[in-house]
This record gives C-alpha cells, sequence and structure tokens, in this order.
C-alpha cells in the first residue's frame, strides 16, 4: 500500500508511533492524522455502500477543512475521530473499519 | 366563475391516512379528489419514526392494526413501490426504576394474543442474550416478532402515487380556506379560488383537521406538537427489530430502529410544540439532548455513533391521545379521521381502508366507538 | 454596559475584525471557533511546531495574514476565545456549542456568524475515488501540513484558487500534471472591466498564470470533463476531457477540484435567516442589509454571507459587528462605517467579475451521465436522482431529497446541494430558483449520541 500524499516540506519534526489496523506506523508531531495515515497508505475508510454502487470504494478525504464529514476513523475503543481535524499523537490505535461490524446480527 | 371540480369523494389532508383513502376509495369504484396544502405525506406522516408496531396500542385497536399489517405486508404489490417495510420485530423494554411495569407487560400480552398478536415477554438476561446492545438499566422486555418498521419519507407518496394511477385526482400545492355543504354538496374553495365538489368528505388533515372541522360546527381541540427525531451516520446492519421504551414519563420514551442501508433512527423524549399555522415545526436541542440521555441507557452501544441530522413535523394531538375516526356527529355526509396522537403510522392503510369501507358500504367491523368524535363534543 | 452579550462564530478574517469591533466598544464577545488556532481557512496557521514563515506561507498576503494573526492575539486577554468548538445548533436565543463531548447552551443578545466558505464542487463522473480532494483541500495540505495531496496532480475546476494552488504546488516541488479549467478565455476578457475594480488581485493572477507555463505546466482552459479515472481500490489514475473537439488524457494520482466556494450558511439558517435566490452565481443566499443585519439579533459577516473573498472579509466582519453595536445602543463611528461600506462595494465588484469570468459549470453538471455519483456521502447515482423526479414525481429539492437521499448524508448537502438542483431543474424543465433550497438541519456537523450537557 503506497502512500497517498506525499511531504514537501516542514519535514524535520519528531517522530511519532501509532497504529493503523494494527500495523504500527511512523508518522510526525504536528501532523493531522489524516496526514499521519495517508503519508503510510491511500485510504481512511470505505464507503459504507459499495455493494449498493459497485463504483464506489476506499475514501481518503475529500476537504480538509471538517465539512465534508468523509474522513471519519475509529480508535480501538469505538471513538470517531475526523481525521482531517484531528492532531496525531503517539500511541494511537486507529482502525480504518467500523468497529460496529462485529454487533451480532439477529435474524 | 371557474369550473368545479366534482367527484364522490373529497378528501382534506394528504397524509398516510388521505392517501391511503383515496387508494381504497378508487379500488371500490369511487371517484376522489385528495386536496393537499403542501406536498402529500410530508408533515406528521413524513417525518415520524416508522414504527409498524402493533404492541403497546390499545387492545380495542388491535383489530385496526391487525388490518393495516395485511397491507404493509401486501404494500410492494399493492403499491408498486419499495416503501422500505421490515417485519422485523418490535421490542418493548421497561427501565429497572420501573419494575411495576413487567406486570403490565403481562396483562397485556395475554389480552394481545386473544386479539392474535404474539408476546414473548423476556428477562433482561435473555434480553440481553439475543439483543446484545441493550444496556444494564433494561429490566425485561416484551418481543414482538411480527412488527417491524418502514420508511414515513416514502409510504404516504407511495400511496399517494398508487391511488393516481387507479385514477384518483391528487391536487397538490392546494390551500382549502373555506368549505360548506351546499344542498347535497360539500363545495370547497382553495386559496386561489378553484372549487371542488362532492356529496362525501373525508377530513384527514392531521393537525389542521380540527380547524376545518369547526367549519362545520363540530368545535375539536387539537394541541400540535412536533416529534423530536435524529439519525445516525450508517453502521453496519445487524438491528433487526424496532426498539422502544414503555414508561408514563414523556422524557423516557425513547426508541431506535435500524434501517437496512445502516442509519439508526431514534426518536422520542420531550416533544416540542409546532406551528401549524406558519407550516413550522423545530426540533429543539434540549429535548435532542434528553433524547440522547435514555437512549444511552437503553442501549449504550449507540453512544459512539455519530448523529447527522434531526428533523421534526406536525402532529395533532387529541386529549386523550386516540384518534377521531368516523362519521361526523353533526353533518351527514362529513367523516373523520385525524388526531393520530403521534402514533397513526402503524395503522395508517388501516385507517384509510376502513373509511373507504365505512364510506362506501355505510359500515365496519372495525370497531370504531373509541374514537367517535362525540366524545368530544359540547 | 458590560451586560450585552454577544457571540461570534468564527475567527477567519471577518470573525476577527468583528471581534477587535466589539471589544473596541468595550464587550467582552465569546470568540467560538471550530479550529485550534485563529486564522480560517485562508489565513489559517499550521501547528505550532512548523517553521515557514508568514512570507512562504501565505505570498502576497502574508501582510493581512500576519496583521490578523497578531491583532487576535492582542485580543485574547479582552475575549472569551473557544477554540475546538463546535456550534452544533442555534435555537430560541441560544447558540448550542460543543468542545470535548460536553455541550452547553450560550445565550446571546447579538450573534455575529462569520462561518466562511467551503469549496463549490461540480460532481464530474468518478468523483468519489480516493485521491480527489477539493481545491481547498489541496491547498491545506500544503499551507497547514505541507504536504502535497498526491505524486502527481491535476487541478481541475475553474477560478482564481485553482491557478493560485496548482502555482503554490508547483513552487513547492510538487509534480502538477495539468490544470484544466473549465471557463473558457474569452470570458475573461469580457470581465476585465469588473475585475479592474481590484487592479492589484488581477495582476497577481496574471503573473499565476506566467508561473504554470514557465513550469511547463499544460493549462487548457474551456475543457469539458468527461472522467476522473480510477478504481475502488486505488483510487484515482487520470482524468479525461475534451478540449477543442479532442479526448485528453491526465494521468496523475491526485484530483484537485473546485468551482470558487460558497458560503457556509448552515448556522445562519438554523438562526432563521431568510434566503433568496442569486441568478447570478446560480445559489440561494442568506439575506442581509448592507451593514449585515439578518434579523433576530442576527449578524452575517465574511464570506460567509456572501462570497467577496478575504480581503472584503475584514470589511463586511466588522460591519456587521457595528450593526450589532449599533443595534445594541451603542456608538458606532459613522464615517468608519460609510468607509467600511464604499470598500465592500469595490469587492462586490470584482466579485461579480470573477463571477462572470470563471462560471459555475451548470450545463455541464446538468447532463452529469447518469451513472455518475451526485452525493458523495450516500452513493446517490445521477440516476437515482433523476428517478426521484421522473418516476416518484419530486418537484423539488426537499423532496427529492426525501425520496433519493441526495443531500442525506454526513456533508448535510454541501457538496451535492447546488449539483443536485442543477440536475432537478434539468429533468423538470423548469428554473433553478423553482427547484427550491435544501432546508437547513442541525445539526451543523455530526455530534455523538454521547454528547452530554455541562449546564445544568
Amino acid at each position: 500500500m503506497s502512500a497517498r500524499f506525499r511531504r514537501l516540506v516542514e519535514t524535520d519534526r519528531p517522530q511519532v508511533s501509532l497504529t493503523v489496523d494494527g500495523v504500527s506506523v511512523t508518522a510526525l508531531a504536528g501532523d493531522t492524522l489524516m496526514v499521519a495515515m495517508l503519508t503510510n497508505g491511500d485510504a481512511l475508510r470505505s464507503s459504507e455502500f459499495s455493494d449498493l454502487e459497485p463504483t464506489d470504494g476506499r475514501r481518503a478525504g475529500f476537504c480538509l477543512m471538517g465539512a465534508c464529514q468523509d474522513c471519519w476513523v475509529w480508535t480501538a475503543q469505538g471513538e470517531r475521530l475526523r481525521a482531517c481535524s484531528t492532531p496525531v499523537q503517539g500511541g494511537m490505535e486507529i482502525s480504518t473499519h467500523q468497529p460496529e461490524a462485529t454487533w451480532a446480527t439477529i435474524a | 366563475m371557474t369550473q368545479i371540480h366534482q367527484s364522490d369523494v373529497a378528501i382534506i389532508g394528504g397524509g398516510l391516512m388521505g392517501c391511503s383513502a383515496a387508494l381504497f376509495l378508487r379500488q371500490r369504484g369511487m371517484s376522489v379528489t385528495l386536496l393537499e396544502t403542501d406536498k402529500v405525506g410530508r408533515q406528521a406522516s413524513g417525518t415520524n419514526f416508522g414504527n409498524v408496531r402493533r404492541q403497546g396500542r390499545p387492545i380495542f385497536q388491535l383489530p385496526l392494526a391487525n388490518r393495516a399489517i395485511r397491507i404493509w405486508r401486501d404494500s410492494p404489490q399493492l403499491l408498486g413501490a419499495d416503501v422500505e417495510y421490515l417485519q422485523s420485530g418490535h421490542i418493548r423494554v421497561c427501565f429497572r426504576n420501573r419494575p411495576e411495569n413487567i406486570g403490565k407487560m403481562e396483562e397485556y400480552a395475554a389480552l394481545a394474543r386473544e386479539e392474535g398478536l404474539d408476546l414473548e415477554l423476556m428477562s433482561a438476561n435473555a434480553l440481553r442474550e439475543k439483543f446484545p446492545w441493550l444496556g444494564p438499566d433494561v429490566l425485561a422486555g416484551s418481543y414482538s416478532a411480527t412488527d417491524g418498521h418502514a420508511n414515513p419519507r416514502l409510504a404516504a407518496p407511495a400511496f399517494a402515487r398508487a391511488a393516481a394511477r387507479l385514477g384518483a385526482s391528487i391536487v397538490e400545492d392546494t390551500k382549502i380556506v373555506h368549505a360548506e355543504k351546499v344542498g347535497e354538496d360539500f363545495r370547497l374553495t382553495a386559496e386561489d379560488g378553484r372549487q371542488f365538489a362532492a356529496p362525501i368528505l373525508l377530513i384527514t388533515a392531521g393537525a389542521w383537521a380540527g380547524k376545518i372541522a369547526g367549519w362545520f360546527g363540530e368545535e375539536i381541540p387539537l394541541t400540535p406538537r412536533a416529534p423530536t427525531m435524529s439519525v445516525t451516520e450508517p453502521v453496519p446492519y445487524a438491528i433487526a427489530p424496532a426498539v422502544g421504551v414503555m414508561t408514563p414519563d414523556e422524557v423516557e420514551t425513547v426508541y431506535f430502529r435500524q434501517v437496512a442501508r445502516g442509519n439508526i433512527v431514534l426518536g422520542g423524549s420531550t416533544r416540542a410544540q409546532s406551528y401549524p399555522d406558519d407550516y413550522r415545526s423545530y426540533v429543539l436541542p434540549q429535548n435532542t439532548m434528553t433524547q440522547f440521555q435514555h437512549l444511552r441507557r437503553l442501549a449504550p452501544a449507540l453512544a459512539n455513533l455519530q448523529v447527522i441530522r434531526v428533523w421534526s413535523g406536525i402532529e395533532g394531538y387529541t386529549d386523550d391521545a386516540l384518534p377521531i375516526m368516523g362519521p361526523s356527529a353533526k353533518v351527514s355526509g362529513l367523516f373523520h379521521a385525524f388526531g393520530f396522537s403521534g402514533s397513526g403510522f402503524q395503522i395508517g392503510p388501516g385507517v384509510g381502508e376502513t373509511m373507504a369501507e365505512l364510506i362506501a358500504t355505510g359500515a365496519t367491523d372495525i370497531p370504531l366507538e373509541h374514537y367517535a368524535v362525540t366524545r368530544f363534543a359540547k | 454596559m458590560g451586560d450585552h452579550r454577544v457571540i461570534i462564530v468564527g475567527a477567519g478574517p471577518a470573525g476577527v475584525r468583528a471581534a477587535q469591533a466589539v471589544v473596541r466598544a468595550g464587550l467582552r464577545p465569546i470568540v467560538i471557533d471550530e479550529a485550534a488556532r485563529a486564522g480560517g481557512q485562508i489565513y489559517r496557521r499550521p501547528p505550532e511546531n512548523f517553521q515557514r514563515d508568514h512570507e512562504a506561507l501565505y505570498g502576497t498576503e502574508a501582510a493581512r495574514a500576519r496583521a490578523i494573526h497578531e491583532d487576535f492575539a492582542a485580543l485574547l486577554p479582552h475575549i472569551d476565545y473557544r477554540p475546538e468548538t463546535l456550534v452544533w445548533n442555534v435555537a430560541e436565543g441560544h447558540v448550542w456549542a460543543a468542545h470535548e463531548g460536553e455541550t452547553q447552551a450560550i445565550p446571546y443578545d447579538a450573534l455575529i456568524v462569520c462561518s466562511g466558505a467551503s469549496d463549490r464542487v461540480a460532481p464530474i463522473k468518478g468523483w468519489q475515488a480516493a485521491g480527489c480532494y477539493s481545491l481547498g483541500g489541496a491547498q491545506i495540505a500544503l499551507k497547514a501540513q505541507g504536504c502535497a495531496i498526491g505524486h502527481r496532480v491535476i487541478f481541475l475546476g475553474s477560478g482564481p484558487l485553482l491557478y493560485l494552488a496548482a502555482a503554490q504546488y508547483v513552487k513547492a516541488g510538487a509534480e502538477v500534471a495539468a490544470v484544466l479549467d473549465t471557463s473558457p478565455f474569452w470570458l475573461r476578457v469580457k470581465a476585465a472591466p469588473k475585475l479592474a475594480a481590484m487592479p492589484g488581485l488581477l495582476w497577481q493572477g496574471m503573473k499565476l498564470l506566467g508561473d504554470l507555463k514557465r513550469a511547463g505546466v499544460p493549462v487548457l482552459t474551456g475543457v469539458t470533463p468527461v472522467e476522473i479515472e480510477g478504481d475502488t481500490q486505488s483510487g484515482v489514475s487520470g482524468v479525461t476531457v475534451r478540449h477543442k473537439g479532442a479526448v485528453k488524457h491526465f494521468a496523475g494520482d491526485a484530483v484537485a477540484m473546485g468551482w470558487h466556494v460558497k458560503p457556509e450558511a448552515q448556522i445562519a439558517d438554523l438562526a432563521r435567516a431568510t434566503f433568496a435566490f442569486d441568478p447570478a452565481t446560480r445559489q440561494w443566499l442568506p439575506q442581509t442589509d448592507a451593514d449585515g443585519r439578518a434579523g433576530n439579533a442576527l449578524y452575517l459577516g465574511g464570506d460567509g454571507a456572501r462570497v467577496l473573498g478575504a480581503r472584503s472579509a475584514e470589511v463586511t466582519g466588522e460591519l456587521a459587528a457595528m450593526a450589532a453595536l449599533a443595534d445594541l445602543g451603542l456608538t458606532v463611528d459613522a464615517d468608519r462605517r460609510r468607509w467600511l461600506l464604499a470598500e465592500k462595494a469595490n469587492y462586490a465588484t470584482f466579485a461579480k467579475g470573477l463571477a462572470q469570468a470563471f462560471p459555475w459549470p451548470h450545463e455541464l453538471v446538468a447532463a452529469i451521465p447518469d451513472e455518475a455519483i451526485v452525493c458523495r456521502c450516500e452513493a446517490v447515482t445521477a440516476a437515482n436522482l433523476r428517478a426521484s423526479v421522473n418516476t416518484a414525481h419530486a418537484q423539488e429539492a426537499n423532496r427529492a431529497k426525501a425520496f433519493s437521499r441526495v443531500g442525506m448524508g454526513r456533508c448535510q448537502g454541501r457538496y451535492c446541494g447546488h449539483a443536485s438542483a442543477e440536475i432537478i431543474a434539468a429533468a423538470r424543465s423548469v428554473s433553478l430558483e423553482k427547484t427550491g433550497r435544501l432546508r437547513g438541519q442541525a445539526p451543523i456537523k455530526p455530534i455523538p449520541v454521547s454528547l452530554k450537557r455541562n449546564d445544568l
């Protein structure tokens, strides 16, 4: 999985570590969670409606200013974080999958 | 003078009751003109929670509810449209601070069984085993496997389109400002001067109906209220039944259901005032907050979810929270079906079919005595 | 006189100048801002540990940015500043503000909303692919985070920001595959007299074009977008457009798209501003008087009321605050007000020129292919939306929303509202105005069910 974002400037910052879907990745202090994830991967989450709309798939945010709400990711505890407006912190455990997928389905 | 539009039945009010009545009247061969101030199904019928729930209704209402459930089940064929009806169950729970409700649930279940509604009473542990997202504050519950939910935004318009296909005249954006009986006909005048006439008039105008009935000398007090509704982001579909709380305290009456696409619709807690004259209703943020508070008791697993939208609508409440349904006590040919007091969605199609039967044949087997307009007559 | 309760929402150029005017009048306003640091989007500041100075970050606007940042810092002892706080509703004379999982209702005597703007985007077939970003978003990535949105970026849209952001990317060392402008060049010539209202800005625009051409970036005007190519897994792989009768393809892994910006008018809507249709820009706008009064103790400043640009936002933010102060019975400087109104008029002329030179491509939007997604949140295609009109007989925007779910998702129609209205209007063969306006609904942005009141 290649990086989507490319760092151009301001690279002289201390490193921080976090996990994304259990994999340890390195970001820079001052990154948003979105930049932390997209300099290590190419998406943040998947559309909920990929099965209804086959052309819809993985998502990597859109507006970067907290307006489009396309970049919500999840903590290990199931809290939502808007990746474009959340500063990365060392030790974060982030999931790109909705935790509610584990709820029991009742027939 | 403009031409008068004549039909066998005129209906004022294009909610679920009016639209389904129009469809069933056409099925019985009567010509119908339905008059709606705005667009069909936009207020109480389009903004409610979408519960297709029989349990919890007064026992004497179950024959009507049973009639309605058959129509909901047939709705794809009847309407030629998917109104997202799911017969996926309904759970009614009571909170730990109201243990007296267990006895009431048992009593209700026994009576409901006689009306053909089977309810399974469940202990807290049994409930949480089957529905793990219920919270520790839930003491017991009553499960109805054959209740469910549907999409209110789609239902009334789908009935209107089906009625129109059978030849009903669905007239939107038409506010009736005057109605009177002239000879054998009711004569209705719209704001822009258009006139409609019919020997039978059915008022299904929800919160606006009291005013219209008043034109015929029937003073019926209706309180316009506004439900507190919210919806979450979509999450994987996992919650089949609609879930609600049985409680005498309005602030605790919260409920939720998950639609097949994944969003969870949240409803209940304190209602706000609504403003029928201005065609406006507003969600009060303090009510949204108490709704969240009590939903966290009901299903703590929902706490992490994001609410992406809130809405309300205009509902007409009677003083005893029962509808007015049946013939007028004062004017022959005049019929009422309104004042459903926030509980009309499930029975809606049954109301339409019953009113059509009553109008076309003069009688119905559905017991209507509890809904008589005379209980409010001065 | 310290008893007047004034709330200012937003700490961009308009909000900062509004706060300054209110403080100058001897009041202590509450300033609520969603961001961690003041400046708004245009003068957005990177986190504290970043190194670039104002000149590097804001170019020709460095002095203005510095003034906004420094003036706001000087205001801090005199205001009740609440950063990282979301206004999610307004009702019954109270602003509902949420911060760190808690919320409270804050009463006001005057509410000055300086909520800024967000990108106006036209849906293009394939725009849901990962790697498509709003133009403003592409600029923020660079300004606030030092990143490019991809390794080979295609800029698609129209308006001055298209050229500015592309030139900033080139200057920062990013690879820019192309700048694809949907507006034909001759419209710029036609609009020149109005654009001359701001000769400095006109000159800057020409200079940016020169920078891009010198860097060898293809700049095409008058293009018709065909498709953003890509797949559901890896995202964008390129853009195809029609240009002068030929089909042209540009490979790239990112697209920055935007056609100017539009007001973030949701707070104004919930505070019950009235809206009117603006035929020039084909959108509904909150109505104010010349000073920014919107009724009900509501005042609107900056691009959140009407997009006139960052410089104008300083003017209209201050005007809105002066109107609020005057209505509270405080004395305002009549000469200052007259000067501000004249400035605003000048910016308005320039904004009309921009709208004429770089129009919203409404014919393209109306003709979007059936299979294209219009609403990214809910994955609603143009076919779904057209069916709600043609099959279910939706006659206006809110009805089409109810039937098709367009605009019903997390962003509440911010990014599909304008486009869906064009598609509905075309499907019904009626004017855009007749399709009506999507009514605003709380919350302004998503709130968690865990949200608790802390004011009881």
